[in-house]
């Protein structure tokens, strides 16, 4: 499945719009994680733990909404925004969205090679 | 009398050092270590962002007559902590209002660092520039705000200049 946050895939013209899906997910912190994340709020720098964890959780949320899309028969999804917010203390909430569509190789450009995108 | 009295000691703990000596330790531990973790990372920072990659933009069409080889959306994102020191500083000056001038910084770099994160994503495609960069900052804990950045990264053929 490809995907953008362009209102397009670059090198590929848009053939039918199958409306807007979403992939959400929460996550929670747990006690040894939350602690240390505590101890870094006194030295500060960068919680690693929360990086990791906010990172795969994204990538939670972006797969189910590209299973959203694959339900509604598209090959890609455009116009992606993602969105983070704390739903209570020590959990946040990723949010994923986008227009699912099907494309096609522009025939105003070159074909991608074939094993090129993801 | 010579020999610590258990109570009195407790009760000197109590009123002197869990309020007056722990949040000045932790302010002084504070400022060191925070200190020293900013200039280590504003080095690394400068380090990383003058090695050659893929440019950020926040363009949304392509250069013209460019031809598209692969894109893919990439992702870059950190959680930055301010330091006691920041925080205890920053309490203060919100009595007074005004520029909060370390927690500036702290925001500065943790965008810097998620741009950076982007760039070498889009970079492991080989990818030439990322278009439409957004960043999106939230406050995951008290004093913790985590900073995404992402957009779309293009591999052209013949690279930026083809």
């Amino acid at each position: 499945m490809l995907l953008s946050n362009l209102e397009y895939i670059p090198g590929y013209r848009i053939a039918q719009h199958l409306g807007l899906v979403s992939g959400n997910t929460i996550r929670a912190k747990h006690v040894g994680r939350d602690i240390m994340a505590g101890l870094k709020t006194i030295v500060g720098g960068e919680i690693k733990g929360y990086t990791e964890l906010l990172s795969e959780a994204r990538t939670q949320a972006i797969e189910r909404m590209m299973a959203a899309a694959q339900q509604l028969g598209a090959n890609a999804i455009v116009n992606i925004r993602l969105s983070t917010s704390a739903v209570m203390a020590g959990a946040a909430e990723l949010f994923a969205y986008g227009t699912a569509v099907v494309v096609e190789p522009d025939p105003a450009a070159p074909p991608p090679p074939p094993g090129a995108q993801e | 009398m010579a020999t610590a009295d258990p109570q009195e000691t407790v009760s000197v703990l109590v009123d002197i050092v869990l309020p007056i000596v722990l949040p000045l330790v932790l302010v002084v531990l504070g400022f060191a270590a925070g200190r020293l973790a900013e200039r280590r990372h504003l080095r690394s920072l400068a380090e990383r962002e003058a090695a050659p990659g893929p440019a950020a933009t926040n363009l949304r069409r392509l250069p013209d007559g460019a031809r598209v080889v692969a894109s893919a959306l990439c992702i870059g994102n950190v959680v930055i902590a301010s330091d006691y020191f920041k925080t205890f500083g920053a309490s203060l000056k919100t009595l007074v209002g005004g520029r909060l001038r370390t927690l500036e910084t702290l925001l500065d770099r943790g965008r810097r660092e998620a741009a950076l994160r982007l760039r070498e994503d889009a970079a492991r495609l080989g990818a030439d520039l990322v278009m439409n960069v957004r960043f999106e900052t939230s406050i995951i804990r008290s004093n913790a705000a985590e900073v995404t950045a992402y957009g779309t990264a293009v591999k052209l053929a013949g690279g930026c200049d083809g």
